[in-house]
């Protein structure tokens, strides 16, 4: 008697499989960008049915919502130039098959050896949750317990979006897809929603799935409607003000780590009364980074009034 | 059979096609998409590490470092993007 929901995880597996093949080998490179979203809303769902809701709402809002996004408009940019095959020795292809199969092979091997559903962390996690200040473990364990990665991972967002306006900086693009009037009535109506539907995953972060990066990806969504339906254009004042988003998230925490250390405290080691308070302060101002900050790395290039004297390089 | 054994090697599937895509695909385009497979499967691995079977609750500590591999995955994605757009933009212009 095969359980149901194993048939399912079965089936599942064997989808996600196929569809990361196709999206190597499919020709097209918009259908390869689409399969890719349904590659990764796949194993959104399959994290789904691993309990990782949190883990599965960040893939599907920002591993595939916002890359698709981010792979779209790339493509939309450079689709004038048929990409020119040069095609690879048959040589190589078979070699790096055989490389890759091998490791197929031995990561599995190492995988069915390993003894799974180990203790882990969780205990310590669940010994320290009243402490946290939240009553959600993986909140707990992004915002308070290792507080340093998180803090890191804000900055690597802060790093990205430099580097990008670095990369482009005095550029001219063609000007992104404008939507049709359809879709700016859809926006119109969709807003409103997504604001609300964002702020309420940053809120239920500290009990139940959800948080600061799934709410900021959802709010990040409202810019990337704003941008196409051109209901905001980007103008070079503004800059200052995004900048001010995209450094808030990283200041706000670093700050707050600073001033709870001292007094024979640890940078991150809150006070236990106001740990709350401030980890919902921080997850606040990150959200607003993170929102500001993708949906800046969708526009791309920087705002900006080309110079003269760089148009004529 | 449990679903963390079926999905564990589906991650390292995953993982295993992407590299092969990484290593051999020509168009830079989908060389950042096999490099995204190759994050999406090292992911899976990590969330079956976390899972026990139910009732029982996972393991929060490698959800959180999934999730902080999500996020530091799109930050370098939209940077290659942006060298691909800036590539493209110079070949363009010395074909002209």
């Amino acid at each position: 008697m095969v359980e149901p929901l194993l048939l399912f995880d079965a089936l599942l597996g064997l989808a996600i499989v196929a569809l990361a093949v196709a999206v190597l080998t499919v020709h097209d490179r918009f259908a390869m960008i689409v399969l890719f979203i349904v590659f990764g809303l796949m194993s959104a769902l399959a994290w789904v049915r691993l309990s990782a809701p949190d883990v599965a709402l960040a893939e599907a809002a920002i591993g595939t919502g916002l890359t698709g996004a981010l792979l779209l408009t790339t493509l939309h940019h450079i689709r004038a130039a048929p990409a020119a095959p040069v095609p690879v020795p048959g040589g190589v292809v078979v070699a790096n098959l055989g490389l890759c199969a091998l490791i197929f092979g031995g990561l599995a091997f190492a995988f069915l050896l390993t003894p799974l559903q180990a203790p882990g962390l969780a205990p310590a996690v669940a010994q320290n949750m009243a402490a946290s200040g939240v009553g959600h473990p993986v909140t707990a364990v992004l915002l308070n317990f290792r507080a340093y990665d998180t803090l890191m991972e804000v900055v690597v967002l802060l790093a990205a979006i430099v580097a990008v306006w670095m990369v482009e900086r005095g550029t001219v693009q063609a000007p992104a897809p404008v939507l049709g009037e359809i879709y700016r009535g859809f926006s119109r109506l969709a807003l409103p929603a997504i604001v609300v539907i964002g702020s309420y995953l940053l809120w239920v972060g500290a009990q139940a799935p959800g948080g600061a990066f799934q709410g900021g990806a959802v709010l990040a969504a409202v810019g990337l409607l704003l941008l196409l339906g051109r209901l905001y254009r980007p103008q070079p004042a503004h800059r200052p003000f995004a900048r001010a988003g995209f450094v808030l998230g990283t200041a706000v925490f670093a700050g707050v780590a600073l001033l709870v250390a001292g007094g024979g405290r640890l940078p991150f080691e809150y006070p236990a009364a106001h740990a709350k308070t401030l980890i919902l302060l921080i997850e606040g101002m990150v959200t607003i980074s993170i929102a500001v900050t993708l949906a800046a790395l969708f526009h791309g290039r920087e705002p900006e009034a080309v110079p003269v004297s760089e148009k004529s390089e | 059979m449990t679903s963390g054994l079926i999905f564990g090697l589906t991650g390292i599937a995953v993982f295993a096609i992407g590299l092969f895509g990484a290593l051999v695909m020509v168009e830079p385009l989908r060389r950042v998409l096999a490099l995204k497979l190759c994050s999406v499967g090292a992911g899976f691995l990590l969330v079956v590490g976390a899972w026990r079977e139910p009732p029982e609750a996972p393991d929060p500590v490698p959800h959180a470092l999934v999730i902080t591999g999500i996020v530091v995955m799109i930050s370098a994605t939209a940077v290659a993007l942006a060298l691909i757009r800036r590539l493209h933009m110079l070949e363009r212009d010395t074909d002209d």
